[in-house]
């Protein structure tokens, strides 16, 4: 396995959000890590879309039940509410058209759960203010000519676009740059600020 | 008779060295073309052994050309089985752990009823008497073989090419049957393209004086040439034009120059007529026409309505697809089209395109990625299924 579950702390905090036994589909599943982890603890009946074809293979024979795909062209082919939840973790950001994608989402799940990295972080700020240039950070390491990120959003802005969406929020973590959960009583500010990743959990 | 049974490619067809389950007058079947076959045949091999809960059997459906022997020396040729190197004790599907079962189609010449086998009504080869067979009628026969073995529910149906539709149909025609389904590099209907391909094979043994409008056994000929040249046209499909480039190339044959003639100068010309030639020792021409037509026949889309994802509906089956990039035979495309019906059904499906220059024969070869990924599916599904390691 490529990347170490310890470094996903995200994928944790995902898996908490969902109860056993559920209707699991994780939309840009990579190398699996998000379904092992359910599959194992949760016993979900999990399924995966991934764009690409090694991640797939790899998941395949590993016995997980995932097909290559794209997030932007490929929900549609899914039916309403066929899942209990739809998981897109770090993903979003990917995506040619989030509010595209995230309207998708919702159709097919009856919750959805959404990660994404917060590019009103501190950091990121710090970044583009002072040295003005893109940021490079531990949770985006891409240079801007090769990153496959091309949506950035902020806490504030996914918010914006739920509301916009007619999602209603559920729960919703940030997690500071040490994986861990800022307090739950902190303004949104606070979150948006100091939040490097955040995780949604969504209904319509 | 004597020079009638001389002229017959083998004497698998009525009387196979495999297994045989006879259908007398009383389990006619009745086929899509509307007609009862009374009585019929299905020759079948058999590996492993059947747990007492009868749920380990995995069914193996051949392709155009392939036979029962899936996992055993071929009594035809007597070169191993054509997926030997997937399944046998050991292997990634492991018949110490599963009882695999491989039968003639319908229609077939190894021992199952076809237009070689011989018509009880005349006592001469039914020839073009045979009503044209097609891949629903080729499962419903299977159905017939799982049933006599008392076998509830298939643990897995695999096959790839037309084995792979016949998987298809069993998974939409008897869904309650099939546990896990593994169709390989295969489409839910033939396209234009695979229909013209087999109108050129078709042709070519019908253009053959030696044919004698099907009925060849009783002139004591059989139209070697057409079928030869059917099979050399078929071969290049199975290729892609970068395999062929990099075995043949234009590399000649057994000489330095060219020799100005008709001859085989190049050694792609000489490799697909060794393949024509070595194809009709083993294959019954007329046979080449009925199986041909059940794939062109095929189209699981028409069948239900113009909706693919109709034919899965609440399906339960574990479904996962193979597909090869350089098979233009059955593109990717054609096995995405059923990842997204059996999506729109809400199945459980794998799909998992293997990177390969081989072309769509490659589901025939040790492709390690390929193997890998039917083991990771046979695992989990036999995990699902309660089948102990």
């Amino acid at each position: 396995m490529s990347v170490n579950r310890a470094q996903r702390v995200d994928l944790e905090v995902v898996a908490d959000l969902i109860p056993p036994q559920s209707r699991v589909l994780d939309v840009g599943s990579g190398d699996g890590l998000l379904l092992e982890l359910l599959q194992e603890t949760k016993q979900v009946d999990g399924r995966g879309l991934e764009l690409s074809q090694r991640g797939v293979n790899e998941c395949v024979a590993r016995g997980l039940s995932v097909i290559q795909g794209d997030a932007d062209k490929d929900l549609e082919f899914y039916p309403d509410k066929g899942f209990d939840f739809v998981v897109l973790s770090q993903t979003l950001q990917a995506t040619r058209n989030p509010k595209l994608v995230l309207d998708e989402l919702l159709r097919i799940g009856n919750r959805a759960i959404v990660s994404f990295p917060n590019f009103g972080h501190w950091q990121v700020r710090l970044s583009l203010f002072v040295k003005g240039r893109m940021p490079v950070t531990k949770d985006l390491p891409y240079s801007w000519y090769d990153t496959p990120n091309i949506h950035f959003c902020t806490i504030r802005d996914f918010v914006n676009l739920c509301e916009e969406l007619g999602a209603t929020v559920e729960k919703a973590t940030a997690l500071d740059g040490n994986g861990q959960k800022i307090g739950l009583s902190m303004p949104w500010w606070f979150w948006n600020f100091f939040g490097q990743q955040a995780v949604f959990l969504l209904r319509r | 008779m004597a020079v009638l049974r001389a002229a017959k490619t083998n004497n698998e067809v009525d009387q196979p060295s495999s297994p045989v389950l006879r259908f007398g007058p009383d389990k006619p079947l009745k086929l899509d073309a509307g007609a009862l076959l009374s009585p019929f045949q299905i020759a079948y091999q058999t590996y492993g052994t059947l747990n007492d809960a009868r749920s380990n059997a995995i069914l193996v459906c051949h392709a155009l050309t392939g036979d029962q022997h899936v996992a055993s020396t071929n009594p035809v040729t007597g070169k191993p089985g054509w997926w030997q190197v997937l399944i046998g004790p050991g292997k990634i599907i492991d018949t110490n752990r599963f009882f695999v079962i491989c039968s003639n189609v319908l229609g077939g010449c190894l021992g199952s009823t076809g237009p070689a086998s011989t018509n009880p009504a005349t006592g001469k080869p039914y020839g073009l008497d045979l009503p044209v067979i097609t891949i629903r009628d080729m499962v419903r026969a299977q159905l017939m073989l799982v049933d006599h073995f008392g076998i509830e529910k298939l643990f897995c149906v695999l096959g790839g090419s037309m084995g792979g539709m016949q998987v298809l149909e069993w998974a939409a025609s008897y869904p309650e049957r099939v546990f896990s389904a593994l169709p390989i590099a295969t489409g839910a209907r033939h396209s234009s393209q695979n229909i013209a391909f087999h109108e050129v094979g078709r042709q070519a043994v019908m253009a053959d004086p030696d044919w004698h409008g099907g009925k060849y056994f009783e002139h004591g000929k059989r139209p070697e040439k057409g079928l030869a040249v059917a099979r050399m046209a078929a071969h290049i499909t199975y290729l892609s034009e970068a395999a062929l480039h990099r075995k043949f190339g234009r590399n000649l044959q057994d000489r330095e120059a060219l020799a100005f003639g008709f001859d085989a100068d190049f050694q792609i010309e000489s490799y697909l007529r060794h393949q024509g030639m070595t194809f009709v020792d083993r294959f019954d021409a007329n046979t080449y026409l009925y199986l041909t037509r059940a794939m062109d026949y095929f189209d699981l889309v028409a069948d239900h309505g113009g909706r693919l994802a109709d034919a899965f509906a609440g399906t339960k089956t574990r479904f996962c697809l193979v597909s090869f990039t350089s098979d233009w035979l059955f593109p990717t495309e054609e096995s995405r089209s059923i990842v997204h019906a059996l999506n729109a059904a809400g199945a459980s499906v794998s799909f998992v395109e293997i990177d390969t220059d081989r072309g769509h024969d490659a589901f025939l070869l040790d492709e390690p990625e390929l193997f890998a990924a039917i083991s990771g599916f046979i695992g989990s599904a036999a995990r699902a299924r309660g089948l102990n390691a």
